[in-house]
């Protein structure tokens, strides 16, 4: 499975959700398929993502959050699993897309290549509803059980080391947060 | 009876609670016990306990944008932890911080532990160019937090405030 077909495929369910990505390939690879101002792509901070999607969900609890994380970034930051476990907001969806390498910076292995289980680690951390899954109808499904669930959810989605052409993309950085945050502070429920 | 002052840390919380803060992250350390009970207490305030203090900036990021006011509890050396964070998330994306730090290790600081990051937070404070003042004496607390506040909104910046011993501690 390819993540940027993974994306395309549950594009159309983004639209009324509030979503915020990884840097990288994430953050283009949803870019190029069309940026919407409930996107906000997180171009540093390796790790807080899924803080920032936790941050969000305890905030606006009437809103469903979708965070694409990435294997790289969440092994920076494993203590979040305890923390989003803890406070499990039901209306948060967690995807980590699991390519096992840290594509961006050349492709390194990440410790998924030697056989650490980042839904085991997420399942352990306490996490209730886990996955991993690795084909496209496979995502599918699980993205929208996930959604329809109501209940704090990981769905790590192996895919292939495979990225776009580049990263930098004409969105500025500000320019994404400001409408973003113009966005959620508008948004009814 | 812990020697760390109740009295002053309902002055410090009523500041923050004055200012419309909600949420408030922390990780447990002995200056903020009481800091933290008053707001796991109050159903007003959103607490969120971390494993570590740099995903505090995450949460308070999303809290922001979202339109919720948050607060950071922490220690000095929580706050040298949390570095990579407040510069790529909270400077490059213009995020406001209220952060409030134990500022442990500086004069009369007991625990040998504390005594090198005690010497190193202001000078980091100022490499990052982040405004700072300390809280020390109960009759400053409300003013500085509030002005501490209005600063961090009106310039979408971190600001610190280094909570200290002559406040915090009863000896």
């Amino acid at each position: 499975m390819r993540r940027v077909d993974a994306l395309a495929a549950v594009y159309p369910v983004l639209e009324s959700r509030v979503v915020v990505t990884i840097m990288g390939a994430t953050a283009a690879e949803l870019q190029s398929l069309g940026h919407r101002d409930n996107f906000f792509y997180l171009q540093h901070a390796m790790g807080l993502a899924s803080s920032m999607g936790l941050g969000i969900a305890l905030a606006r609890p009437d809103k469903q959050v979708i965070v694409f994380d990435g294997d790289g970034s969440i092994l920076m930051n494993l203590g979040g699993f305890t923390t989003l476990a803890r406070y499990r907001p039901a209306n948060l969806v967690h995807v980590v897309f699991d390519n096992e390498s840290l594509l961006s910076v050349g492709g390194f292995p990440t410790a998924t290549s030697t056989g650490s289980d980042l839904a085991g680690i997420a399942k352990a951390a306490g996490i209730p509803r886990t996955a991993t899954v690795d084909t496209i109808e496979g995502f599918t499904a699980m993205f929208a059980s996930a959604l329809a669930a109501g209940e704090l959810t990981t769905i790590v989605a192996k895919v292939e080391a495979v990225g776009p052409s580049k990263y930098v993309t004409d969105l500025s950085l500000l320019e994404n947060r400001f409408a973003f945050q113009r966005f959620l502070r508008q948004a009814a429920p | 009876m812990s020697p760390v002052s109740s009295v002053h840390s309902q002055l410090v919380y009523d500041a923050l609670k004055g200012c419309g803060v909600r949420l408030m992250s922390a990780l447990p350390e002995t200056w903020l016990v009481h800091l933290i009970r008053l707001a796991e207490d109050d159903p007003e305030m959103t607490l969120v306990r971390l494993a570590k203090e740099e995903e505090g900036v995450g949460i308070s990021a999303g809290a922001h944008l979202a339109g919720v006011k948050s607060a950071m509890l922490m220690q000095n050396h929580g706050f040298l932890a949390s570095i990579n964070g407040i510069v790529s998330c909270a400077q490059l994306y213009r995020i406001p911080l209220l952060m409030l730090i134990s500022y442990r290790g500086e004069f009369g600081e007991r625990d040998p532990w504390q005594t090198e990051g005690g010497a190193v937070t202001e000078d980091l404070l100022r490499a990052l160019r982040i405004p700072f003042v300390v809280l020390d004496r109960a009759d400053h607390v409300a003013h500085r937090i509030t002005k501490a506040s209005t600063l961090a909104a009106s310039s979408n910046k971190p600001v610190a405030l280094l909570l200290c011993r002559d406040l915090m501690w009863e000896e």
